[in-house]
């Protein structure tokens, strides 16, 4: 298609999307985020991937017209994926805004008309995913309640207008099994670098797994683990209460949290200036380098992350830290600099990003 | 991805390591691992499509349900086999036995326990609405060459018209 792409206008978002980075919610320093995700599906269509495109137009616009009498979305911002440049769609997925399939950024997925996207203030709805509706809510730190809280409301504002699929027996329906029941996935994004480096973190992710929870990298499924963050979220959907599932992630999580600490305490105690020196070195390299390669940024900033939980590095805020995990991505920098880069330009204007925002920002007197 | 040693079999260890100063990440299978003294007590991640195209393949033993399409969106149990995904919410009524298998093998239990669901009264599907729905499965169905299903759905169009 050649039809000219609108530049998406991110100061309509509410905060630009990514309030949740602001390192205000419990733990914040150790769990990044939150994020809570209802599927749903409308009755009367077949799912996104079955639907011809004139149903998942008709369901979109039944969905619009729907929200006049939801609440939780007044004042939300509708995106037109489908109408978005691949770069704009990968800046808002980069945000965790939208999935790598709604942006279309998925080779077994390429973009489908009517995905789409209402952003609000504390909660997102996402259409013609998997499933029709993915309703989400980010939060920043620790925060399952407050975050399940606002998905509820607007489950149950939504679901009066709109009618959903669901069966008596096996709960709310999706394209996928795996999520059928509650369709509800509750995660964190934590950050774990005191289990990887006493090489604790085996035991702890195959504990996990047999309390019923499964663990992922950055981007949720299939993306891989990098610069130590963990996305860690119930296994199964169905046969537990939302309750019960928000529950056990809690549980697992404080527990994590605890294991976490007290491999910190460990690295101070046992390795104290090798660990110093090495956490040093990462600053340095973040501070200095002109080059420097998603995983590689990813990687020291885990270390610089480290050393400020430590209390070695003084003066960078939490806030910083996350906003340079998200805002050092290639389509945050193309938009920085205005035009498309290449994998090595990418690189150069990553190094560039993080050593601003590390003069600027402080950090590092000891 | 490959392994980084063997580069052949598909690496389920990752390790992310700090050796002299440089943080380097090292991708293993499974084998490799083991052989370099890597613990690998570490369940692997598995791939939800996995777990459910293995369990429906054992189960579905080309029964009749295999080849029956759903009456809604026409999708059947091989359909779901190929994708992972269901066509419809009708899939699953038309697959209700080996789904609920399925859902057991998935979730340890078929029987949902969480909130209950009332679909608002207000909703009456208006006639135009109806029309347009089952003249997209009418499509459908002829795309698949499921020309039964399209003649009864073609004989339900002219009646609401």
């Amino acid at each position: 298609m050649t039809a000219p792409r609108a530049a998406l206008d991110l100061s309509l978002l509410p905060d630009g999307g990514v309030r949740w980075l602001d390192a205000s919610g419990p733990n914040a320093d150790v769990v990044i985020s939150t994020r809570m995700r209802l599927a749903r599906n409308v009755s009367g269509y077949a799912f996104t991937g079955r639907a011809r495109d004139g149903e998942r137009l008709r369901m979109l616009a039944q969905v619009r017209d729907a929200l006049g009498a939801v609440p939780s979305l007044r004042g939300s911002v509708l995106v037109r994926l489908e109408e978005l440049a691949t770069v704009d769609r990968q800046l808002l997925h980069e945000r965790h805004l939208v999935s790598k399939e709604l942006a279309g950024l998925d080779p077994v997925h390429p973009i489908r008309s009517g995905a789409a996207v209402f952003l609000g203030e504390s909660v997102g709805l996402l259409v013609n995913e998997e499933d029709h509706l993915r309703l989400q809510a980010l939060r920043s730190g620790f925060s399952v309640p407050e975050a399940f809280e606002s998905v509820r409301r607007l489950d149950r504002e939504l679901g009066s207008q709109v009618p959903y699929a669901f069966h008596r027996e096996f709960g709310y329906l999706t394209a996928c099994p795996t999520n059928a029941g509650t369709g509800l996935r509750a995660s964190v994004l934590i950050h774990l670098p005191g289990l990887v480096l006493t090489k604790e973190i085996g035991k702890v992710l195959a504990g996990l797994q047999q309390m019923g929870l499964t663990y992922r990298g950055l981007y949720g499924e299939g993306s891989e683990v990098v610069g130590n963050f963990f996305q860690l979220s119930n296994q199964t959907t169905l046969g537990r209460s939302e309750e019960e599932l928000q529950d056990l992630l809690v549980r697992v999580v404080r527990h994590v949290i605890e294991r976490e600490e007290e491999a910190r305490r460990v690295l101070v105690r046992d390795a104290g200036y090798i660990i110093e020196d090495k956490l040093w070195r990462a600053y340095g390299t973040l501070r200095y380098a002109r080059s420097l390669t998603f995983d590689e940024a990813m990687n020291y900033l885990s270390g610089v992350r480290l050393a400020s939980g430590l209390k070695l590095i003084t003066g960078l805020s939490v806030y910083t830290l996350n906003k340079l995990l998200i805002f050092a991505q290639s389509a945050h920098l193309a938009r920085l600099e205005q035009r498309t880069l290449t994998e090595s330009e990418t690189n150069l204007a990553r190094a560039k990003y993080v050593r601003q925002v590390l003069v600027s920002e402080g950090g590092g007197v000891e | 991805m490959l392994c980084d040693n063997c580069k052949e079999r598909d690496a389920v260890v990752h390790l992310t390591r700090i050796v002299d100063n440089a943080v380097t990440q090292l991708h293993l299978c499974e084998k490799c691992a083991a052989a370099k003294g890597v613990e690998t007590t570490l369940a692997v991640p598995q791939h939800p499509l996995g777990d459910i195209l293995q369990a429906v393949q054992q189960q579905a033993s080309s029964t009749a349900e295999d080849a029956a399409a759903c009456g809604f969106c026409g999708a059947t149990a091989r359909d779901f086999r190929a994708t992972g995904r269901l066509g419809c919410p009708h899939c699953y009524e038309a697959m209700e036995k080996s789904l609920r298998e399925l859902l057991r093998r998935l979730h340890g239990s078929s029987r949902h326990v969480g909130q209950r669901y009332e679909e608002p009264v207000a909703h009456v599907a208006s006639k135009s609405d109806s029309v347009h729905d089952l003249r997209d499965r009418l499509q459908r169905a002829v795309d698949a060459e499921q020309f039964e299903l399209a003649a009864e759905l073609r004989d339900r169009i002219r009646v609401i018209e």
